[in-house]
């Protein structure tokens, strides 16, 4: 009889967390596809680097169609589209199209804004698996402002009904700080107004954009715990309708977080210009050469032999208080783009560790901001950014 | 629409994986896995075999009376580990299933 015993949690662990998958560098499972670097919207706190790609050095079709074979023949599963925003590219539908002959499952990150219904009814038909629509708020005044376009959010509460209508599942992506964290309660109730399948909670990591604004958008340690205390309950709450997941900011923490998994574990994204890397943050590290799509190495060299993917991988490159850490392949030292950020070395521990010398003088200047006046925004563009004008703060 | 979700699995339901997750077979892991949005999950062999049968027109009951015989092991316990498994995929948002038309 044991040979058929089912227990409910090991029958379907979730891939990426096996051990062994990350271990041996294999090629990771998800890829993320910023297609381009155009966006309509001008999110204070964009993933972009500051450095935005211009559309002329964007890969063309057909080389995106070539990266999509290859991310296939090689053994991703999953990718997602995203940018910039996605749909500022008018070969999104054959793209798509192209993903799911090769069997990848697609996902589309999106703003929203730029869809119509009949442009997301092609791209269901060309095989989309699944729509992430990000929110900046819960009504118009706020998500608009924070979103620096008028009529955004009215566009994205339709185009997440048309998602559904087209029976996509949806995400719904909320993107949370100081100046939005009160409304958490009412995103978590629109998610479930919307019908989506999934919330992110995430709150704002504090890199490229979101660093020249962190005055403006630290959240206090209160606010924090609050939110944490919110997505707990509503966890438990919504168990098997709605699935949480929750990314928290990590100034106020101890440890710091395992992010991407590891430098060149379980991750890469490939950049507008088809640069890739470790992680959509990694060009702001200077001194460091990524390959692109346009090198002579394949997508599978560059992973497992480039030396911008190498360099920080495992153990070997760590100083103190790493090097003996006991946790040093927990966490691996955290972020590599937040120490260089903040120390100006990508090697040195990461300052939400409470190890990092630096990480009390982090902490305080953190809550400092927390409890400071500045709420006007440096919005994202491709000028190098656009102060918000004073009587609109 | 899509299914309806927050299903409570039962011998008489008819569960199926809903458009959102597939269940594939990885050439370059040699494994089966479910691609949803933002997870892989690794099912395992049995699972594998519960969900090729889970196609919308048979019960939860058939599919325990397929695997009780194929294994000659006994129904009741088989019945409980398949709902356990089902309820846990649904649980997670990636079961649905499929219901009479009331109207």
């Amino acid at each position: 009889m044991s040979d058929v015993t089912i227990p409910p949690s090991d029958s379907l662990a979730v891939l990426e967390k096996q051990r062994s998958t990350a271990e041996t560098f294999g090629i990771p499972l998800a890829v993320l596809l910023e297609i381009t670097h155009r966006c309509p919207l001008q999110c204070p706190y964009c993933s972009n680097p500051v450095e935005l790609d211009r559309s002329a050095k964007e890969l063309t079709t057909d080389e995106w169609k070539k990266v999509l074979s290859e991310l296939a023949e090689i053994g991703v599963l999953q990718v997602h589209f995203s940018g910039g925003e996605p749909t500022a590219r008018k070969d999104l539908v054959e793209l798509v199209k192209h993903a799911s002959d090769t069997g990848l499952y697609t996902n589309l990150i999106t703003s929203a804004v730029l869809l119509t219904r009949e442009k997301l009814s092609d791209l269901a038909d060309a095989g989309l698996c699944h729509v992430q629509i990000s929110f900046q708020g819960i009504e118009e005044g706020l998500a608009d402002r924070v979103a620096g376009y008028k009529g955004g959010h009215r566009k994205k509460l339709e185009v997440a009904k048309w998602t559904r209508e087209l029976d996509l599942p949806l995400t719904v992506n909320a993107v949370m700080h100081r100046q939005n964290l009160h409304q958490l309660p009412d995103i978590i109730q629109m998610a479930l107004d919307l019908d989506a399948d999934r919330l992110e909670v995430a709150n704002v990591q504090y890199y490229g954009w979101a660093l020249k604004n962190r005055a403006a958008l630290m959240p206090t340690v209160a606010q924090l715990d609050e939110c944490t205390r919110l997505v707990e309950e509503a966890r438990e709450r919504l168990k098997g309708r709605l699935t949480i997941d929750y990314v928290v900011p990590d100034y106020y923490a101890l440890r710091p977080k395992k992010c991407m998994g590891g430098w060149g574990r379980q991750f890469f994204n490939i950049s507008p210009a088809g640069r890739v890397l470790p992680c959509h943050a990694a060009e702001s590290i200077t001194g460091l050469d990524f390959l692109s799509v346009r090198s002579n190495h394949s997508i599978a060299w560059i992973w497992q032999n480039s030396e911008a993917f190498n360099r920080y991988r495992g153990t070997g490159w760590m100083k103190e208080p790493c090097k003996s850490c006991e946790f040093r392949e927990i966490d691996f030292g955290g972020c590599r783009c937040q120490a260089f950020a903040l120390t100006g070395d990508a090697a040195n521990t990461d300052p939400a560790c409470a190890l990092s010398p630096l990480h009390e003088t982090i902490f305080k200047q953190a809550e400092a901001e927390a409890e400071g006046e500045t709420s006007r925004f440096l919005y994202r563009n491709f000028a190098g950014g656009t102060l918000e004008p004073e009587n609109d703060a | 629409m899509a299914g309806p979700r927050n299903i409570s699995v039962s011998e008489a339901s008819r569960p199926v994986l809903p458009r959102h997750a597939k269940l594939r077979y990885d050439e370059t892991r040699k494994v089966w896995v479910i691609l949803a949005p933002e997870r892989v999950l690794a099912p395992d062999e049995i699972a594998v075999e519960v969900l090729q049968l889970c196609n919308g027109e048979r019960n939860v009951g058939d599919v325990a009376d397929q695997l009780a015989a194929k294994y000659a092991a006994p129904r009741e316990a088989i019945l409980a580990d398949v709902i356990a498994m089902l309820q846990d995929l649904a649980d997670k948002g990636f079961l649905t299933e499929i219901r009479e038309k009331t109207s």
